[in-house]
């Protein structure tokens, strides 16, 4: 009866008493969720153009960063190195593309799928190669991020809104629409879902698959960026950054592998979901809930909608 | 034809026996000294100090001294990304190079290793970290894990939290936080603070971390907001602890109420968390900066001759420094090795011998150059730890400084706990062999 009260009514009861820490978890699960959003994004685009799961995404985050930080400790300007980690992350799109995408067309997706394994471990080795294992610091105040927290003293306690996540959540929006809206409404958006359709149907019709994959990869690579200073930001930029990234992994199952909207919403699901459930029921196992709830919340949904979310219904007629 | 073949047969054969004996002569005349060490993967933070303090100080002894009683050490590195199963093969790949002691670094590969360490006659150096119980010298003899254990560290801890609240009688009623990295290493100290909260009367709540949570940790720091400990200890790893001392500050916790294990002090953990970090704890056995004749050795034979891979803003920062401690106790036990067997060239049996007569005092630690740089060890065949005790060390925002005297662990609630989890060891894994090791004395 105890256990059944702790689990239907308490938490509640928490909620009703402490209305400051249940908005203060809801604003911490929207801040993960949008930061989860932008990961999934990154491996929405890649698959969306070419069936393939990026299991390069996360190191991509970690590379983006180092390359930032380097170029800055380096002596360059902040926006002179941001500029050339972009150009950085062209030339890897490219290389990409031209080095494994390319000689890899009409393979199975598997075989895709396993070079992007070999695409993580070049790009560890030449991170710690180039700069080293030491974690480095995000130079916030050369990008202008804001520090400090705003607080408010209400709901008969203390909400606090770290500027820096505030930050983080406006730019990933803006991002995430902005990608959304470009892949949607834009000629090159059609030609991506072309080729996501049909990859002999999309060079029948004249649309460059090499051109659309450099695009994607570069887009990927451009998320992969931002996602990178402000998870660097929020805690340091080191190899270690490379496992948020199995943070998307729910988020994709949720929302779909080819829904930009799906990982969207996904991303926030996951976010509310395992912090209010972490905060609420996760003393009664022990803590460290967040480390496997969301998988909890993915397998649910698999078992109603397989496709996720916004992902299309495969109907395949034999 | 076939005489063709022949002859290149033979001249391989020849040439991979020449090989192979080139190999145990230079096994030989050498003291193999494997390391295993992480520079890559996400505990790197942590990892990259102790092994350059680690390889530094190896180095150091071979340049200035050829070596130790004459003997060059050959130092190797075994990369293990602090991931078990790569430790559990670094061991596969160094055990039939005659090492003399393991370092696993990782409490996780010390447990995998600790029955390997009897039957491949390699001893284990699991310094402050690994399994307590390991202590217990008479249940394992191949194991060593000096200076002191997590269960003195956190007895310690609690005794100096005790002192600033006004005595163990005045912790009734507290609440004392505990997050860790939900692991083995994070899970050890726990039983130990359980039974201490029992006796004290004080409230504990843990906050687990998970290993890919290490760089958000907002919900366990909105429930320490919620549960408003009057205290809070952590044992961290890698990107944990800069993450923790980062979310302690934003989230106003009182950071001088903050304390961390000796494995959450190093100068990365503090540094991220910037200005707001100052008044941070935590626990350390080894000396800070570089005002040590020995450390200046460092830097003038190994890295001013661009012989080590250190920054140089980070030469005895203090996990460099807690890797030369390593490495200061490796390099001791091989001379009572070489003291005990009269053999130059000594090989794991033998520096087990070595660790197990380990007396590093005060003023041995000043014959080496060390003057006030670590705690006093004294291994004996009965406790292959010594128990010693730590200070606490404190950051003013930009550096560690050192805050109290030593402290020493509470080894009345520690031995009979280390004791009865030996036996325990020992029950749950049947068929674990009796000491056999005569116990090893200095001449």
């Amino acid at each position: 009866m105890h256990m059944l009260y702790m689990i239907f009514i308490d938490p509640f009861m928490q909620m009703a008493q402490a209305p400051d820490l249940f908005a203060q978890t809801l604003w911490d699960g929207l801040v993960a969720g949008v930061l989860y959003a932008l990961i999934a994004l990154g491996f929405v685009l890649i698959f969306k153009a070419s069936g393939v799961f990026n299991f390069a995404q996360g190191i991509m985050v970690v590379f983006a960063a180092l390359t930032l930080v380097g170029l800055h400790d380096a002596g360059l300007n902040a926006f002179l190195a941001l500029a050339l980690t972009i150009g950085v992350m062209f030339i890897l799109a490219f290389t990409v593309e031209r080095a494994v995408l390319r000689p890899l067309v009409n393979q199975p997706d598997i075989i895709l799928f396993m070079a992007t394994f070999g695409i993580t471990y070049v790009l560890i080795g030449f991170g710690e190669y180039v700069f080293g294992g030491d974690p480095k610091v995000m130079p916030t105040d050369a990008f202008y991020l804001p520090k400090g927290a705003i607080t408010y003293h209400t709901l008969g306690g203390m909400v606090q809104f770290q500027k820096l996540d505030i930050a983080a959540a406006i730019v990933a929006s803006i991002m995430v629409a902005g990608l959304a809206v470009f892949f949607s409404k834009t000629r090159i958006g059609r030609a991506l879902r072309a080729v996501a359709d049909s990859h002999e149907a999309a060079l029948s019709v004249g649309i460059s698959l090499e051109q659309i994959w450099v695009i994607v990869w570069f887009a990927a690579g451009l998320v992969a960026l931002v996602t990178g200073i402000f998870w660097g930001a929020r805690s340091d930029v080191s190899f270690a950054l490379e496992v948020i990234a199995l943070k998307a992994l729910p988020v994709l199952i949720l929302g779909g592998f080819t829904s930009v909207p799906g990982a969207i919403v996904g991303g926030l699901i996951i976010g509310l979901g395992e912090k209010l459930f972490e905060f609420y029921w996760g003393p009664l196992m022990g803590g460290g809930t967040d480390a496997w709830f969301a998988y909890v919340i993915a397998l649910v949904f698999l078992l109603f909608r397989p496709q996720g979310l916004f992902g299309e219904k495969i109907i395949e007629r034999i | 034809m076939k005489a063709r073949h022949l002859f290149v047969g033979l001249a391989c054969a020849a040439l991979l026996g020449a090989a192979a004996l080139t190999g145990v002569a230079q096994a030989q005349d050498k003291i193999f000294v494997p390391l295993f060490t992480y520079r890559t993967g996400p505990f790197a933070n942590s990892g990259i100090p102790i092994a350059n303090g680690m390889h530094d100080y190896l180095t150091m002894l071979n340049e200035r001294d050829g070596g130790i009683g004459g003997v060059k050490l050959d130092v190797e590195e075994c990369e293990t990304g602090y991931d078990t199963k790569k430790g559990v093969e670094c061991w596969e790949s160094i055990k039939d190079k005659h090492p003399t002691v393991v370092n696993p670094f990782s409490t996780g590969i010390t447990l995998q290793l600790i029955p390997k360490a009897a039957v491949d006659k390699i001893p284990i150096l699991s310094m402050a970290y690994g399994l307590s119980a390991s202590a217990v010298g008479k249940d394992f003899p191949w194991v060593f894990n000096p200076p002191a254990t997590y269960w003195d560290g956190m007895s310690m801890i609690i005794r100096y939290i005790a002192g600033k609240e006004g005595g163990f009688a005045k912790l009734k009623g507290k609440k004392i936080g505990f997050i860790y990295l939900d692991a083995g290493y994070g899970r050890e100290p726990i039983p130990l603070l359980k039974d201490l909260a029992k006796d004290y009367g004080f409230d504990v709540k843990l906050y687990p971390v998970a290993g890919k949570e290490m760089q958000d940790q907002s919900s366990q720091w909105l429930s320490v907001r919620r549960d408003r400990p009057n205290w809070m200890i952590m044992w961290g790893w890698g990107a944990m602890n800069p993450t923790a001392v980062k979310r302690a500050a934003e989230n106003g916790y009182p950071m001088d109420h903050f304390i961390g294990v000796w494995w959450s002090g190093s100068d990365d953990d503090a540094r991220g968390g910037g200005t707001q970090a100052k008044g941070y704890l935590a626990l350390n056995f080894s000396g800070l900066g570089s005002n040590y004749p020995a450390i200046q050795d460092i830097k003038k034979y190994v890295v001013d001759k661009g012989k080590s891979q250190v920054e140089k803003d980070k030469f005895a920062d203090t996990f460099y420094n807690r890797g030369v401690f390593n490495t200061a106790m490796v390099a001791e036990a091989i001379r009572n090795a070489q003291k005990i067997t009269g053999k130059k060239v000594v090989d794991g049996a033998d520096v087990r011998k070595g660790l197990e007569t380990l007396n590093m005092t005060a003023a041995r630690w000043k014959e080496l150059g060390f003057p006030d740089f670590g705690t006093a060890i004294h291994v004996t065949c009965d406790d292959h730890n010594g128990h010693s005790p730590a200070y606490m060390q404190q950051w003013d925002g930009k550096e560690w400084h050192r805050v109290s005297d030593w402290i020493e662990p509470m080894k009345d609630k520690v031995m009979p706990l280390l004791d009865a989890a030996a036996a325990d060891y020992v029950k749950k894994n049947a068929g674990w062999p009796k000491r056999s090791e005569a116990c090893a004395k200095l001449p």
